[in-house]
């Protein structure tokens, strides 16, 4: 199949900035659908609020977006009723870490049969570059003017840790790998996480004088090493850079088909 | 029709009710005084091929509750004042959406933690206006374990009639109350509509019978787009004040024109009587035999029940008031429906007064009685 069969073309031209990342990753999904060869009725994207969260607009299979934060809390909720859906929910780095971090912990913990999609910008673009929990310390914005005092946390290990059976880092400058990332996440039975590292050019870019979008992707190219590359290098080496790469890939049973061979068929026996 | 008797508390009433009206799925975060509703359930959904989810908070078991109605299954939740605050903003979201579900809030004493295990009829404006924006809303009291069934049931029918979420208003007394009720062996369900015609373009939200348009479940063929931005018939956002206007006005439409079609109010006592009484939920228990006594001493008293209130049954109310003299509501609140009632405008508000208990205790039938009396005299 072709990925252009996924995309709603006449509601284009979609809404985020030149230089978005955005885009990049909508296409990975749609080529990551295509190879699998999924049928329009049995995918559903659920997204959160902010700029990522209007690509269900930009799809024309089942799209769902609801309140900020909580797209996980409802997709637990879809999965469990229509479990043969392929789910995948795409949220932001302030959406999923900030608002929705209980949801993704749970979600994660329960290992809920979906592909939860972070695209990382390193801020709050909708609403005009505010810092989010994934925005670097120090890093310029329009809420922490002489650089963000606060750390950042790693969604990737939160997941690991919090039980999911996938997980992995790349960015968009990293397209076929991301594609790849995204297929294999689908793939998988319960819970999936895929974080992609995705230039703001109009407010991070910008606020930090990293350049315009080239400037953008040469940057997720530079600041990102392999994990096998990271874990071997010095502590003072890694510095503020990001590892990329698949931090787990397991089997463990998921929610759904937990329950049912638990509470039902426990008690047909 | 055939019934079976059994004898049961308002929460278990509550949870078997829903079963009963088809639900299949539960998700809920434990609280006082409501959890025996997720225990219940906990335990006989699956048993009924059903799923029993515990959330991580309230506003993660509402938006678990809107996902798998999304997906065609009939869901509930229950709670308590701080747990319904906590849903408010999906419920607004189930109300944009059109999402049928049904929320049973068993009313403790508040605001804040309050006192978890005593009862309150204080969520009454919560559950009205509690999420933001401009809506309607359909909210039901019972006064008795027999009505927590029988307004449950009715409740999921009503969610999947008008594709709104439904809030069933029990409070802390009502739920732990155990009583005789009737269940009947057959049930009048509402089942949710199914698209028809061409899959391709079809327009999940363009307004059907009623103003309630006919939308797919997720994974049906008929591709649906569900968003709690304003949105057009197809279900993609739209900032057009035009679409905006007709979708804020068909929302509270189609609920507010089919009111008549609600669970209307009950009447006891004498007809066009001097002195009426309008309560609902458990504080009509006490008005209720305060007028039984008050007519056996030649008084002249009538009762209104509210079973809905909200939307609230304005007409009827004029109607029981009409030749009212003195109009008293019996509630367990600062008075949240008195206010409504004056805003019927009947007669000069000095007529309509209060009879209220706020300090934990529930209304007793003597202190409606004395107040009665007071204004009968």
């Amino acid at each position: 199949m072709n990925y252009e069969e996924y995309l709603a073309k006449n509601r284009l031209p979609h809404l985020w900035c030149p230089g978005c990342g955005n885009g990049i990753t909508l296409k990975a999904l749609l080529l990551a659908l295509a190879e699998m060869g999924l049928k329009r009725e049995e995918v559903l994207l659920a997204t959160g609020i902010g700029c990522s969260g209007r690509a269900g607009e930009y799809v024309n299979f089942h799209s769902f977006q609801g309140t900020h934060g909580r797209t996980l809390a409802f997709a637990t909720g879809i999965n469990l009723a229509r479990p043969e859906l392929k789910i995948i929910c795409l949220m932001g780095d302030g959406d999923c870490a900030a608002i929705g971090a209980g949801h993704f912990l749970h979600a994660a913990r329960r290992n809920i049969d979906l592909t939860a999609l972070v695209i990382n910008n390193f801020n709050y673009g909708m609403t005009g570059g505010q810092f989010s929990p994934l925005t670097p310390a120090g890093s310029l914005t329009s809420t922490s003017h002489s650089g963000k005092v606060e750390g950042i946390m790693d969604l990737c290990r939160l997941a690991e840790t919090a039980g999911a059976n996938y997980v992995a880092r790349t960015t968009v400058f990293h397209a076929p790998e991301l594609k790849n990332f995204i297929l294999e996440a689908i793939a998988k039975k319960g819970f999936s996480f895929v974080e992609v590292l995705s230039p703001c050019p109009t407010y991070y870019g910008r606020y930090n004088k990293i350049g315009g979008p080239v400037k953008l992707m040469e940057w997720l190219k530079n600041n990102t090493v392999p994990l096998k590359k990271f874990e071997q290098m010095e502590k003072e080496d890694k510095g503020r850079l990001f590892w990329r790469g698949k931090l787990a890939d397991r089997n463990a049973r998921d929610f759904f088909t937990a329950y049912l061979e638990q509470e039902r068929g426990g008690r047909n026996q | 029709m055939t019934c079976s008797a059994r004898l049961l508390q308002g929460n278990e009433a509550c949870a078997l009710a829903g079963v009963d009206a088809g639900a299949r799925f539960y998700a809920g975060y434990p609280i006082s005084p409501a959890s025996e509703i997720a225990e219940m359930c906990s335990q006989i959904l699956p048993q009924h091929g059903g799923i029993y989810v515990q959330m991580e908070d309230e506003i993660g078991s509402i938006a678990a509750v809107i996902g798998a109605s999304l997906g065609g299954l009939k869901a509930f939740t229950a709670t308590s004042g701080p747990g319904l605050s906590l849903m408010q903003e999906n419920i607004g979201f189930a109300l944009m959406a059109e999402v049928p579900c049904v929320i049973i809030n068993v009313q403790r004493f508040g605001p804040s933690t309050g006192i978890a295990t005593r009862p309150s009829q204080g969520d009454v404006m919560a559950a009205r206006w509690g999420t933001h924006g401009d809506h309607s809303i359909i909210v039901l009291s019972p006064s008795s374990v027999q009505e927590c069934y029988d307004l449950t049931v009715e409740a999921f029918n009503l969610a999947e009639r008008f594709r709104a979420p439904v809030i069933v208003l029990t409070d802390a007394t009502i739920a732990h109350l155990r009583e005789k009720i009737e269940i009947p062996d057959e049930l009048k369900l509402v089942e949710r509509l199914k698209p028809e015609g061409p899959v391709e373009n079809y327009r999940p939200f363009a307004p059907g019978a009623g103003g309630v348009p006919v939308i797919p479940n997720y994974g049906d063929k008929y591709i649906l787009r569900v968003t709690g931005l304003v949105h057009d018939e197809e279900g993609y956002p739209s900032a057009d004040p035009q679409v905006a206007g007709q979708l804020i006005e068909r929302l509270a439409a189609k609920i507010e024109r089919f009111r008549d079609e609600l669970p209307q109010p009950l009447f006891y006592g004498e007809e066009n009587a001097k002195v009426v009484l309008v309560s609902y939920g458990i504080s009509a228990r006490a008005a209720k035999q305060a007028v039984s006594i008050a007519v056996n001493e030649k008084l002249s008293v009538g009762m209104l029940q509210l079973q809905t209130l909200w939307p609230f049954p304005e007409e009827q109310v004029k109607k029981a008031c009409a030749a009212a003299e003195a109009v008293l509501v019996i509630e367990m609140n600062r008075g949240q429906i008195m206010e409504r009632v004056k805003a019927c405008g009947l007669f000069p508000p000095r007529r309509i007064s209060s009879v209220s208990r706020t300090d934990t205790g529930i209304i007793t039938p003597t202190q409606v009685l004395t107040a009665i009396r007071g204004v009968a005299g």
